[in-house]
C-alpha cells in the first residue's frame, strides 16, 4: 500500500517550484539539536502482514460470549443490529470531521439532532447534547455545572458507586476544587436521609447525585426526597442512568431530576474493552442551565432564505470561543457512537425498545429465583432492573466463586463496592441461565 | 462556474415519518408489572415505531448529504484529515474484540494488552517521552490530564501556590479550557512580530507562581516555534513543567521529537496525526506521554509488564487518579496501531515530509493572489500548515473569509479552518496533509484563486454562497436564540403551538 499520492515527479517538480534541492531543506529552522537524526524503529507491515500479526496476538485473548458475561456496571453487551453497523460504515458519516461548514454537513447534523431528540424522549429532559465522551466524565461535567448555576461550595455525591467511576469523580473534583462529601445507604438500600439532613446548614449544596437503578441495581425508594432535599437548599439534582432502563422505568424527572447524565453506550454501541462509550448529557428546560452545559448542542435554525436547517448552537459556552471561561474544555466527543445510538433507537422503536427492556426486567428475576433456591440472598429488598446484587460469601466465598467460575467459561458478575453484583444482557436466554446455574451447582457442589 | 451538486434530499425528521403513538404496549406493561411496582412504570414514550426499510433509507439519504474526508480535499487546518487506511477499520471492529466488557479479568486479555502495551512503546518512541497513558478520549482530555499532572505533581512537591499556566495568544481554545478546568489561571503570552512565542514577554511571565507552559510545535500557524530549547529551559529554572499540545505533530513525526525539545508531558490526536476516522466529532484518543520523573502521576490503571504478564496496575504513587471510566477509546487506539504498522517508522517520517511540502507547495500557490496576505515570518517555510489572511480581500471587496469559505463549498472542496489562530484577522488555515496530490492542491488553488477573482467581479455571488450544498448560507444565530431556538424534537412541537 502506498498512502501518499505525489509521484516522484511531482515531488519534484513542487520542490524546484519551492527553490529546494531536498526535503530537508523545509525543515532548516528546526534547531540541529532537536532533530531526531536517527530512524524509527517500527517495523512496516502490508495488510496481509498486518491481519495475520494482529489475529495472532488476539488469539491470546480468551473470549466469552456474551451469553456468559453477567457483567455491567455501567457498560452492557447489546446486541447490534445488522442496520446499525452497516450505517456506521457509511464513510460520510465515519470519515468527517466535526461539522465546522453546516451547509455542507446538514446529514450528520440531523442525525445527531435525531439522537438529542430521541433521547430527550428517553430521559424526558428538554436538551440533551451531542454526546460526553462517557458516563464518568459527563457526571462530573454535571457536578461541576451545578457549581457554577448554584455558586454553591459542596456536592454530594454516593458512597456506593462503582469504583471507577468515582474515581472519575474525584479527580474532576479535585482538578475544579469543589468539595465533596459521601453520603451512605440506610439500611433498606434507600438513600441515607437523615445523613443528609444532618449536612451543615451553612454549606451551599451545589448539587446531589444519585444513580437510577443504583450500583447495586436497585431503584431506590426515596429518589423524590432526595430531589426535594437538594433543592430545599437550593441544589441541583443530578440522576445518573441506564438508558435501557427507561423505556419501562419512570423517567428521573418523576424525582425531581435536573440534569440526567448517563452511558449510551448499551444503546447499540459496542464494549470495546470499554471504550468509546457515549457519555449522555440532558438538562431540563431552564436557560441558566441550558446555558452552563458542557459540549455541542446541534439545534434546529434555518438558512438565510427561511428553509429548515441545522446548526451547532449556543457555541459561546465552548473552549474555541469562550477559551478559559468556556463551560468545558471539550472539543472532539463520541458524535459517531451518537449516530449509532439514534439508528439503534429509531430501528428498535418505542415497542421494540419497551420490550427489550422489559425482558431483561423479567430475565433478570428469573436469575434471582434461580439463585435464591442455592442459597444466594439479596442485600437488600427493593425493585431491581437488569442488574441485581448478591451478599458476599454467601452460600460460597464470593472470589473463589469468582475464579471457578471463570474456568467454567462464565464471567459471573463483579463486586464494585461492597456486593456481588451480576448483571442481565439481552444475550441470556433461559438456556443461558440454566447453563450458568448448572455450573453453579458443579462449584458449590 | 462548477459541476458540484451535493444531495439535497428533502428528508424529515424521524419523528416526521410517522404517526406516533406514545403509549406503551399493553401486554408488555402487564408483564413489566409483575416485577416492577406500577409506580415506577412509565406511561409514555414518544418514539417512532418504523420499519427496517424506512430506517435504512432515512440515514443513507442522510449521509448522502455529508461531506467527509473519502469523497475530497478537507483541509482543515489543526485537524489533520489524512486518509484513513480501511484495513485498520476492519481489522477494529473484530467481533472478539467488540464484546470485551472492560472488567473481564486482565490474565484473559493477554493479547490485547500486548497490543496496547506496544503501542505504548511505539507512541514514546514517536515523541521521545518514557511512559504513556491511552485513557484519554480525545485532544482535550488528553491536555486536561497533562495540566492535572502538573498539578499533582507541585501538590506533592508542596508548591501548590503555583497557579499559572502560561499559554500563548495563538494556542488552541481547550489549551486555556483545560488549564481552568484544573484550577489555573491562564497568562497569556503574547506572539512576537514572527509570529513565535514572544521571549521578552515570556521572561516577564515567569515567576514561582509559574505552574508550566502549554505550547504546540509547529505552533498554529504552522511555524516552529525555534526557540523552543531556550523557552524550555527558561520554564524549567523558574521550577515549571512544559506541556506540548500534540495536535500539529504531523508535522515533524520522525523528525524531531518533543521529547528532545524539553517537553515533559505530551498529548497526542490519534484522530489527527494517526490517521483515525474522526467520526463526525468523535471518537477520538488523546493519549498522554510524560518522562520518567513523572510516571507516579499517571491516570490509573496503568498497563504494565511484569514477568511475563500484561496487567492494569492500580498502584501508581501519586496518580491524579481516572478520567473516563475505563481504559479510554480502545477501538481508536487499535486502529492507530494499525497505522502505525501499515506505515512503519519511514513510512511516518515520509507522511511528515511530504504533509510540508504539500502545504508550502499549496501556500506558494496562493500566497501572491489579490486579496491575501501572508502574516509573520515571510520568507520561512511553513510546516504541515499556513495561515493566511483574506483581510485586503475583506477591505477591497467586503467579502469575507467566511464568504470564501463558503463559496468553496461550491467546488465539492472543504474550507479550511478560520477565524483561527485568533491573532491573524480573516484567518484561513490550511492543512492540506500528505493525502493529496500536486493535482488536488493545484486543483484547490485554482479554485481559490476564482473564487477571489468572483469576489472581486461579482462579490454578491460569493456573498450569497453556497448555492450548489444541499441548503444555502445557515443563520446560526437564529437557531441559537432562546426565544427561536429548538434544541430538541419537543421543543420544536411546543414552540409551534
Ligand atoms: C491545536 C489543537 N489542540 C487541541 C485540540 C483538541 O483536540 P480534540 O478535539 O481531540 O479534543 C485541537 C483540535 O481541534 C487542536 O487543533
Amino acid at each position: 500500500m502506498n498512502f501518499i499520492p505525489n509521484t516522484k515527479d511531482e515531488v519534484m517538480e513542487m520542490m524546484s517550484l519551492l527553490g529546494i534541492d531536498s526535503i530537508e531543506e523545509l525543515f532548516k529552522d528546526i534547531p540541529r539539536e532537536v532533530l531526531f537524526k536517527e530512524a524509527l524503529d517500527i517495523p512496516r507491515l502490508n495488510e496481509f502482514e498486518l491481519t495475520r500479526y494482529l489475529g495472532e496476538k488476539l488469539s491470546k485473548n480468551q473470549f466469552f460470549p456474551p451469553e456468559k458475561v453477567f457483567l455491567g456496571g455501567g457498560v452492557w453487551p447489546v446486541y447490534i443490529p445488522a442496520v446499525v453497523k452497516y450505517i456506521l460504515m457509511r464513510t460520510e458519516f465515519l470519515t468527517s470531521y466535526t461539522p465546522y461548514q453546516a451547509e455542507i454537513s446538514q446529514g450528520l447534523m440531523q442525525a445527531l439532532y435525531e439522537y438529542q431528540s430521541l433521547l430527550a424522549e428517553l430521559l424526558d429532559m428538554d436538551v440533551v447534547n451531542s454526546s460526553m465522551y462517557d458516563w464518568s466524565s459527563a457526571a462530573a461535567e454535571a457536578l461541576l455545572l451545578s457549581v457554577r448555576a448554584t455558586k454553591g461550595d459542596i456536592v454530594l455525591i454516593p458512597q456506593d458507586m462503582p469504583y471507577y467511576r468515582k474515581m472519575v469523580l474525584k479527580t474532576y473534583l479535585w482538578g475544579a476544587g469543589v468539595e465533596y462529601m459521601e453520603y451512605p445507604l440506610d439500611e433498606e438500600g434507600n438513600i441515607d436521609i437523615s445523613f443528609l439532613n444532618k449536612v451543615d446548614g451553612g454549606r451551599r449544596i451545589a448539587g446531589l447525585y444519585a444513580e437510577y437503578p443504583n450500583i447495586y441495581g436497585y431503584i431506590m425508594e426515596n429518589l423524590d426526597e432526595a430531589g426535594e432535599y437538594v433543592h430545599n437548599r437550593n441544589g441541583l439534582f443530578i440522576v445518573g442512568v441506564d438508558p435501557l432502563s427507561l423505556p419501562i422505568l419512570k423517567p428521573p424527572s418523576a424525582y425531581g431530576a435536573d440534569i440526567v447524565v448517563g452511558e449510551g453506550q448499551p444503546l447499540g454501541n459496542p464494549l470495546f474493552f470499554g471504550g468509546p462509550l457515549l457519555g449522555i448529557f440532558g438538562v431540563r428546560r431552564d436557560m441558566k442551565l441550558i446555558r452552563e452545559m458542557p459540549g455541542r448542542i446541534i439545534g434546529l435554525t434555518k438558512t438565510v432564505d427561511g428553509e429548515r436547517a441545522f446548526a451547532m448552537i449556543l457555541q459561546t459556552r465552548e473552549q474555541h470561543i469562550r477559551r478559559e471561561r468556556a463551560t468545558s474544555n471539550i472539543c472532539s466527543n463520541e458524535a459517531l457512537t451518537a449516530v449509532a445510538s439514534a439508528v439503534y433507537i429509531s430501528l428498535l422503536g418505542k415497542n421494540g425498545l419497551v420490550k427489550l427492556s422489559t425482558k431483561l426486567l423479567k430475565y433478570s428475576h428469573m436469575l434471582y429465583e434461580m439463585l435464591a433456591s442455592h442459597g444466594f440472598e439479596q442485600p437488600y429488598n427493593l425493585p431491581y432492573f437488569r442488574e441485581f446484587s448478591l451478599t458476599l460469601d454467601k452460600p460460597i466465598e464470593t472470589k473463589s466463586l469468582l475464579r471457578h467460575m471463570i474456568n467454567k467459561g462464565f464471567l459471573f458478575g463483579a463486586v464494585l463496592a461492597r456486593y456481588h453484583t451480576v448483571s442481565l444482557n439481552e444475550h441470556h436466554s433461559q438456556q443461558a441461565l440454566e447453563g450458568l446455574i448448572s455450573s453453579i451447582e458443579e462449584v458449590i457442589g | 462556474m462548477t459541476g458540484f451538486r451535493q444531495a439535497k434530499w428533502d428528508e424529515p425528521l424521524i419523528y416526521e415519518l410517522s404517526k406516533i403513538d406514545p403509549s406503551l404496549p399493553e401486554d408488555v406493561v402487564k408483564e413489566a408489572s409483575r416485577y416492577l411496582p406500577e409506580k415506577y412504570i412509565r406511561k409514555t414514550l414518544s418514539i417512532p415505531d418504523l420499519s427496517e426499510p424506512e430506517v435504512v433509507r432515512h440515514f443513507i439519504r442522510l449521509s448522502q448529504m455529508n461531506f467527509s474526508v473519502d469523497l475530497g480535499m478537507y483541509p482543515l487546518g489543526s485537524c489533520t484529515m489524512k486518509y484513513n487506511p480501511k484495513i485498520c477499520d476492519y481489522l477494529a471492529s473484530e467481533p472478539s474484540l467488540m464484546n470485551i466488557h472492560p472488567l473481564q479479568p486482565e490474565e484473559t486479555l493477554q493479547g490485547l494488552l500486548e497490543i496496547l502495551y506496544e503501542l505504548k512503546k511505539y507512541l514514546s518512541m514517536i515523541t521521545g517521552m518514557d511512559f504513556f497513558t491511552l485513557q484519554p478520549a480525545a485532544g482535550a482530555h488528553g491536555e486536561y490530564v497533562g495540566v492535572l499532572i502538573i498539578k499533582k505533581y507541585h501538590e506533592v512537591h508542596g508548591e501548590s501556590h503555583r497557579d499559572e499556566i502560561l499559554i500563548p495568544d495563538s494556542a488552541h481554545g481547550t489549551n486555556p479550557a483545560s488549564a481552568k478546568m484544573a484550577g489555573f489561571k491562564v497568562i497569556e503570552i503574547p506572539s512576537d512580530p514572527d509570529g513565535l512565542v514572544d521571549m521578552d514577554a515570556l521572561e516577564a511571565a515567569l515567576s514561582d507562581k509559574t505552574a508550566g507552559m502549554m505550547l504546540t510545535n509547529p505552533n498554529t500557524l504552522g511555524l516552529f516555534e525555534k526557540n523552543i530549547v531556550e523557552i524550555a529551559k527558561k520554564v524549567h529554572e523558574v521550577g515549571g513543567l512544559m506541556y506540548y499540545d500534540g495536535a500539529n505533530l504531523n508535522a515533524i513525526a520522525g523528525l524531531a521529537r518533543p521529547g528532545d525539545m524539553g517537553f515533559d508531558i505530551v498529548h497526542l490526536n490519534l484522530h489527527k496525526s494517526f490517521g483515525t476516522p474522526h467520526g463526525g466529532g468523535g471518537p477520538g484518543s488523546g493519549p498522554v506521554g510524560v518522562k520518567s520523573y513523572l510516571k507516579e502521576f499517571l491516570p490509573i490503571p496503568y498497563i504494565d509488564h511484569e514477568d511475563g504478564m500484561y496487567f492494569l496496575n492500580w498502584d501508581l504513587k501519586n496518580s491524579i487518579g481516572k478520567v473516563h471510566g475505563y481504559y479510554g477509546n480502545i477501538s481508536v487506539l487499535l486502529r492507530a496501531y494499525c497505522y502505525i504498522l501499515l506505515n512503519g517508522g519511514e513510512g511516518i517520517r515520509k507522511a511528515s515530509e511530504q504533509a510540508v511540502l504539500n502545504s508550502n507547495y499549496l501556500l506558494w500557490r496562493i500566497k501572491d493572489l489579490r486579496g491575501v496576505s501572508l502574516p509573520y515570518s515571510k520568507g520561512v517555510f511553513r510546516k504541515h500548515e499556513f495561515v493566511i489572511s483574506l483581510e485586503p480581500l475583506k477591505e477591497d471587496t467586503g467579502v469575507t473569509a467566511k464568504d470564501v469559505a463558503k463559496r468553496l463549498l461550491d467546488y465539492g472542496l472543504h474550507p479550511p479552518t478560520i477565524y483561527f489562530p485568533l491573532i491573524v484577522k480573516e484567518a484561513f488555515m490550511i492543512e492540506p496533509t500528505e493525502s493529496v496530490s500536486k493535482s488536488d492542491l493545484d486543483r484547490y488553488a485554482d479554485a481559490l484563486k476564482a473564487i477571489i477573482e468572483e469576489a472581486y467581479s461579482d462579490p454578491d455571488t460569493v456573498r450569497s454562497s453556497p448555492h450548489n450544498t444541499k441548503i444555502g448560507r445557515v443563520d446560526e444565530a437564529y437557531g441559537s436564540r432562546p426565544k427561536t431556538m429548538a434544541p430538541t424534537y419537543r421543543w420544536l412541537l411546543e414552540k409551534e403551538e
